[in-house]
């Protein structure tokens, strides 16, 4: 499935749910099937600043493809981190740099995209595209 | 008599709703809200004598010139301050803070020693932590206990005469904790040192008597008092007052202004440069004046009996601990239910339309002592009701649900 694909298997996924409280439960799960990450990427340098609750994300080039792992102390966090590596993850830098998030608004989490979240949603994203632009350089030597 | 159901009507913000739920506002350590009475004196300022202050010899001038001043003497009335002219109205809290620290980096010597508490806002650690770097000056710490109360006896061996100013909080914003300032401006006049007093948290809460506490500097925030934004109060004793350098230059706070030299004005103006929020005086006036119409002691009564029927109900939620369990507190619980992050409690309550704070609170050293990265906390006025503390309750549980 190409990026676009995923975007719109998530609204549909998301379009069930009737109000706020199914769309939340659902997150929750998602935060809580999200892959542990090992205590050592736990690192200061992986935390993304601007977060109320703490983000680790981490990632590697595998072949020309980026592989995200993340993980936060918060579920919320967690679940929302799980919506973005399906996105984002095992993906070109070229595409990721390139993808719009529009989606999540429709999935219902524009509150989240407000600079004020203290989760920091638009940090991730910013994270995301900066190894992007980081492993594209990389790739382009 | 206290009638919470008229006092409801005061406040407009009281009937909108919040995701589809009435709201309900338990964020009122972070700003109280307003009752119409002082929104209306805002519209009133500006719709019928806007003009500038202390300036103008044009009947608006001196009309708002009159309304400002006679705010000043409501501040001055309700902390009991013996002369107006000790009374600078500031931009609020923050800003009452640096004027005295400013100040005090031109009195300061390199090994003089200034003492904090441990359970300070930001607001009342970095101004001092930047004072002491550029005096040379040392910062020292009265520590809590797990109670979240000072340990007084530590405080007595931090003192000595090389200590200049203490600053502490009279309410702990972050747990609630009333600390037993009395006690701590005593000790410190034993060795002559000055003590500020970051009453922000507290004066929604407590009626404060400057001369009966001899504190020497008073700060606090209208906003935290059911007044506008952008205006607060810097009290300092006259005699110390008048050492102080000022802050800020510019226009109001000068007597005489040659290019060789300028002469400042005398006190409050001194520390007022340039064009004061007016509206926001005169509003924190009526504020005061609400607030004494109600009365303290009924705020109080009815506030401690709010805190402690929230205080038992939420301790029924099991794995629930509550930080900041002193019996000396006000309007503030602060908590945490094992194992789930206050952010998720925090989303998932506003949600059902409640508003709390989630995180540090402006006080990471307090967040460090309990080693948890925040608290959801939720704080009371005297227009929450016990219906408003069953909603909370729920939403906890319901968010507990679903996180856990």
């Amino acid at each position: 499935m190409n990026i676009k694909e995923i975007q719109e298997e998530l609204i549909d996924e998301f379009s069930m749910f009737d109000d706020w409280m199914e769309r939340y439960e659902y997150m929750i799960e998602l935060g809580k099937s999200l892959p542990l990450i090992s205590e050592e990427q736990k690192s200061d340098d992986k935390l993304i600043k601007g977060c109320q609750s703490k983000v680790w994300l981490h990632a590697e080039l595998n072949n020309d493809t980026i592989s995200f792992t993340a993980d936060s102390d918060a579920i919320i966090t967690k679940g929302i981190i799980a919506i973005l590596l399906r996105v984002f993850s095992n993906q070109k830098p070229e595409v990721i740099l390139n993808a719009n998030t529009d989606f999540i608004d429709e999935i219902g989490l524009k509150e989240h995209l407000s600079p004020t979240r203290a989760n920091g949603l638009v940090s991730m994203i910013k994270q995301l595209k900066l190894y992007a632009l980081a492993f594209q350089t990389q790739l382009n030597k | 008599m206290f009638d919470i159901n008229i006092i409801r009507k005061d406040f407009p913000i009281l009937n909108r709703e919040v995701n589809g739920k009435p709201l309900v506002y338990l964020d009122n350590a972070a700003t109280s809200q307003k009752p119409q009475i002082v929104i209306d004196s805002i519209v009133d300022y500006y719709s019928t004598y806007n003009a500038n202050i202390h300036r103008g010899v044009h009947t608006l001038s001196q009309e708002a010139t009159d309304v400002f001043e006679i705010a000043r003497k409501k501040v001055q009335k309700h902390f009991n301050i013996k002369e107006s002219k000790e009374v600078i109205l500031t931009s609020g809290t923050t800003h009452s803070i640096n004027i005295v620290a400013n100040g005090y980096a031109e009195i300061l010597q390199k090994g003089d020693e200034v003492i904090v508490s441990a359970m300070e806002h930001h607001s009342n650690i970095v101004p001092w932590q930047m004072l002491c770097e550029r005096t040379g000056a040392v910062l020292k710490v009265i520590p809590m206990n797990s109670e979240g109360e000072l340990i007084l006896s530590e405080y007595e061996k931090l003192l000595s005469e090389k200590t200049k100013l203490v600053f502490v909080n009279h309410v702990s914003n972050a747990l609630g904790t009333i600390n037993p300032i009395e006690i701590i401006i005593e000790k410190a006049h034993e060795v002559n040192a000055a003590v500020l007093v970051d009453g922000a948290q507290a004066c929604s809460h407590i009626k404060v008597d400057v001369q009966k506490i001899d504190v020497d500097y008073y700060v606090t925030s209208a906003h935290k008092m059911c007044g506008p934004t952008g205006v607060g109060m810097l009290y300092g004793k006259k005699e110390l007052l008048n050492e102080l350098q000022p802050y800020q230059g510019g226009g109001e706070m000068i007597k005489e202004v040659t290019f060789e030299k300028t002469t400042y004005a005398d006190l409050p103006h001194k520390f007022e440069a340039g064009t004061p929020n007016i509206s926001g005086g005169i509003a924190f006036g009526v504020a005061i004046d609400y607030l004494n119409e109600i009365g303290f002691d009924e705020i109080a009564n009815y506030e401690n009996e709010l805190i402690a029927y929230a205080t038992q109900q939420l301790l029924e939620i099991e794995g629930l601990k509550i930080y900041g369990t002193s019996q000396y507190k006000t309007s503030v619980i602060s908590f945490n239910i094992e194992g789930i992050h206050p952010y998720d409690i925090g989303t998932i309550v506003d949600k059902l339309g409640i508003a709390v704070r989630t995180g540090h609170h402006c006080a990471q050293p307090i967040m460090e002592f309990y080693k948890i990265p925040g608290t959801v906390r939720a704080s009371f006025s005297f227009y929450n009701t016990k219906e408003e503390v069953d909603v909370l309750v729920n939403a906890v549980k319901k968010a507990k649900m679903m996180l856990q």
